[in-house]
């Protein structure tokens, strides 16, 4: 599915991504832990086309299409989705029909038809059950006075109503309680299936007992230094980073 | 003449034309207003970017030009005229019409034709509660007697000088006390010249005491017409006590329209004069001039002010809010979406007078920038001289949010249309001021249809 192939990015003269090598098949769920300021959110910000990133090196395939060449929109309706470490507040865009606007276009790159507004409602109360977001927040502003554990469920609720082909979830956890948390987890247990593929980006091995990843990577200055099963991150959990340097 | 004015031809050519316009007028009180204002319009000239108020809105390129003046009050539309009018008209409610819920069944029309009022075009309410009559046939009328004239302030407006020296049509519409209108009042302005023309409507509005309207206010004009016209348009609006008038302005003109409007208004105690103008892309230069006396205690006024300009536009707006009495409130908001290489200004003026205790008054300009080529220069002034009262203002310029618009594409959304969502998201608190659902449609309708392609 994703192809990660010698990955360097810089942002403002400063080179973040230092070479990093990743290949995420369908069906699977990748945890990728590190430092602060290692790049991961760097790393998520390159994959759904953040502007001011450049790319000096390397390719990033998804499904063999290279992404790099892409718009963030395009990106989008090819299937990447990204969970925003900070989602940002949008007054006067209504979230709903901000959501529809997003489904419609995917929908139409996919060759489908857009949703009638019946069609709409029925599969936004059935997604909202799912990751039991507050009724009442679908019809606010985006985001507009969301307190910070709201936002992440939106980010999880848009990923429901826009099922992607790859997910990043980018501290999804962070700032959640624990009944949120267990919410979340169980949402996107749902939504896994052989056809999607989930990448986490966490500081937690909490989040990890509810979203079994199959594979965890380390990301450190730039790349990735080391990739384990599940165990790894209760390794990293008990030693911290430092000896992986 | 000092160098705040500025000489030209048309200057000349109207020194000629007052003495037609004044022989024609037959009505010894309006003439005597005319001749007084010519003389003030003289005094004055027409001003240059020195003059601190027309600082941003060079009149030069408007007054070099010479226009056929319509000096003739007794001007006829000609067959021709009629029937292209009607065309217009009818591309114009298929535009506008039926969002006001079917034809004639929404508002009332009423309809001028290079200022002619034509009733033939018009469908008018029946009700003994409303006059509507030209400004010429008006003059014995008691409302015209006590309010013509005595609202505007002529004092260093040059072009409301002229106006009320040279006016040669417009609209009175009186409203008598406790009536209520069941449907807007939209008046289509039809503007069509084969050659330069200058147009100076001059319109008087009288609310009386507990009565209501709405007046929606557009205009027409031919898409393919080179011909320059000059429009310099003065309302006087009055509001008695407990009187309701909201006044909506929406302004799509073709480029060549150039148009210079003014509208003052008198409030007494517990009215409520709201007034909304909306510019869009289309005429080239628009100035708008708003100034309120709110003359009594008790008093709210609003100005809602939205424009969305594109091309090499400049679109003006200067408002004055005269506080003189206690416990008034005003309240303006003005949104700018600056596209291209247009220009927009927005000079807000508050005073409240020494009387004015517990005032409440706010003033708040939003504009965002669309393209490196688009310039907007905001200024409030306030001058307070009571001492309990509340005022603020705010100013912001910026660009369209970055970061809020990657999120909308890493959402599947495309550029342009991220755009235009965070666009009306901006307009969203000015357009939800519009009271009639089916113009507010429209207004944030036209908003996305302009943006297209920017
Ligand atoms: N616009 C920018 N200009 C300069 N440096 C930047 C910019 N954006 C990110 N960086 C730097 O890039 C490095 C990687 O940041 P990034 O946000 O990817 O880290 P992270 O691994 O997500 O950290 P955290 O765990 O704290 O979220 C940091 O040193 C950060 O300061
Ligand atoms: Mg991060």
């Amino acid at each position: 599915m994703l192809s990660i192939k010698n990955l360097h990015a810089r942002v403002e003269d400063k080179e973040i991504l230092k070479g990093l090598n990743l290949e995420v098949k369908a069906g699977e769920v990748h945890a990728i832990m590190g430092p602060n300021g290692a790049g991961k959110s760097s790393l998520a910000s390159v994959l759904a086309g953040r502007e001011n990133y450049e790319v000096t090196e390397g390719s990033v395939t998804l499904d063999g299409k290279d992404i790099l060449e892409m718009a963030p929109e395009e990106r989008a309706r090819e299937g990447v989705f990204l969970a925003f470490q900070y989602p940002i507040e949008i007054p006067g865009v209504s979230n709903i029909n901000f959501l529809k606007t997003a489904l419609n276009e995917i929908r139409t790159h996919r060759g489908l038809d857009p949703m009638t507004a019946k069609e709409f409602l029925q599969k936004s109360k059935e997604k909202q059950a799912l990751v039991e977001f507050d009724a009442k927040l679908v019809n606010r502003s985006l985001n507009e006075g969301f307190s910070g554990g709201e936002k992440k469920r939106n980010e999880i609720f848009q990923l429901a109503m826009l099922e992607p082909k790859l997910a990043i979830l980018d501290e999804t956890d962070s700032g959640l309680d624990i009944d949120a948390l267990r919410i979340v987890s169980r949402g996107v247990n749902k939504l896994r299936s052989e056809n999607n593929a989930f990448i986490l980006i966490t500081h937690y091995q909490r989040l990890l007992d509810y979203i079994v990843p199959d594979y965890v990577h380390v990301l450190s200055d730039g790349k990735i230094v080391k990739t384990g099963g599940k165990e790894l991150a209760l390794e990293l959990e008990e030693k911290g980073y430092d000896w992986l340097k | 003449m000092t160098t705040k004015q500025l000489e030209s031809p048309l200057y000349e050519s109207l020194q000629a034309q007052f003495e037609i316009v004044s022989l024609q007028d037959q009505h010894e009180a309006t003439k005597a207003y005319r001749t007084q204002a010519m003389e003030t319009f003289r005094a004055l000239g027409f001003p240059s970017i020195k003059n601190e108020e027309w600082r941003f809105a060079n009149v030069l390129p408007l007054v070099k030009t010479t226009y056929e003046v319509s000096a003739d009050k007794n001007a006829q539309i000609s067959e021709e005229t009629l029937a292209h009018a009607q065309s217009l008209i009818a591309a114009h409610k298929e535009d506008i019409l039926p969002k006001l819920k079917g034809e004639e069944k929404g508002a009332y029309r009423l309809v001028t034709i290079n200022g002619v009022f034509s009733k033939e075009l018009s469908f008018l309410p029946d009700n003994a509660g409303i006059t509507i009559s030209t400004i010429g046939e008006a003059v014995d009328h008691p409302g015209y007697q006590e309010y013509f004239g005595k609202i505007v302030t002529l004092e260093n407006n040059a072009f409301a000088s002229l106006n009320s020296a040279m006016f040669t049509d417009g609209l009175f519409i009186e409203l008598k006390a406790n009536t209520v209108l069941d449907m807007p009042i939209h008046i289509i302005k039809v503007k069509l010249a084969s050659g330069n023309a200058l147009f100076q409507p001059r319109n008087l509005f009288i609310v009386r005491k507990n009565a209501q309207m709405d007046v929606i206010e557009t205009y027409i004009s031919d898409a393919d017409n080179e011909a320059a016209i000059l429009i310099n348009g003065v309302s006087e609006i009055a509001l008695e006590e407990n009187a309701h008038f909201f006044h909506y302005d929406i302004q799509k003109g073709c480029k060549n329209i150039r148009k210079i409007q003014r509208n003052e208004a008198v409030q007494q105690k517990h009215s409520n004069y709201s007034n909304y103008t909306f510019t869009f892309p289309g005429s080239s230069f628009t100035r708008n001039n708003l100034t309120i006396h709110l003359n009594d205690e008790a008093i709210e006024s609003h100005l809602y002010g939205l424009y969305l300009t594109a091309g090499e536009q400049l679109v003006d707006n200067h408002t004055e809010v005269h506080h003189k009495k206690p416990n008034g409130e005003s309240n303006q908001l003005y949104k700018g979406i600056i596209m291209d290489k247009s220009k927009a200004v927005f000079n807000g003026k508050i005073y409240v007078y020494e009387d004015a205790q517990k005032t409440n008054a706010f003033q708040q300009s939003n504009n965002v920038l669309f393209s490196e080529q688009a310039t907007v220069h905001a200024k409030p002034q306030l001058e307070i001289f009571a001492d309990d009262v509340k005022c603020s203002h705010g100013t912001t310029i910026g660009q369209l949010n970055k970061e809020a618009i990657f999120y909308l594409k890493s959402r599947g959304i495309g550029e342009e249309q991220a755009k235009q969502l965070m666009v009306k998201a901006f307009a969203f608190d000015v357009a939800e001021k519009i009271k009639i659902p089916a113009l507010r449609s429209y207004v944030e309708e036209m908003i996305i249809e302009e943006m297209k392609g920017h």
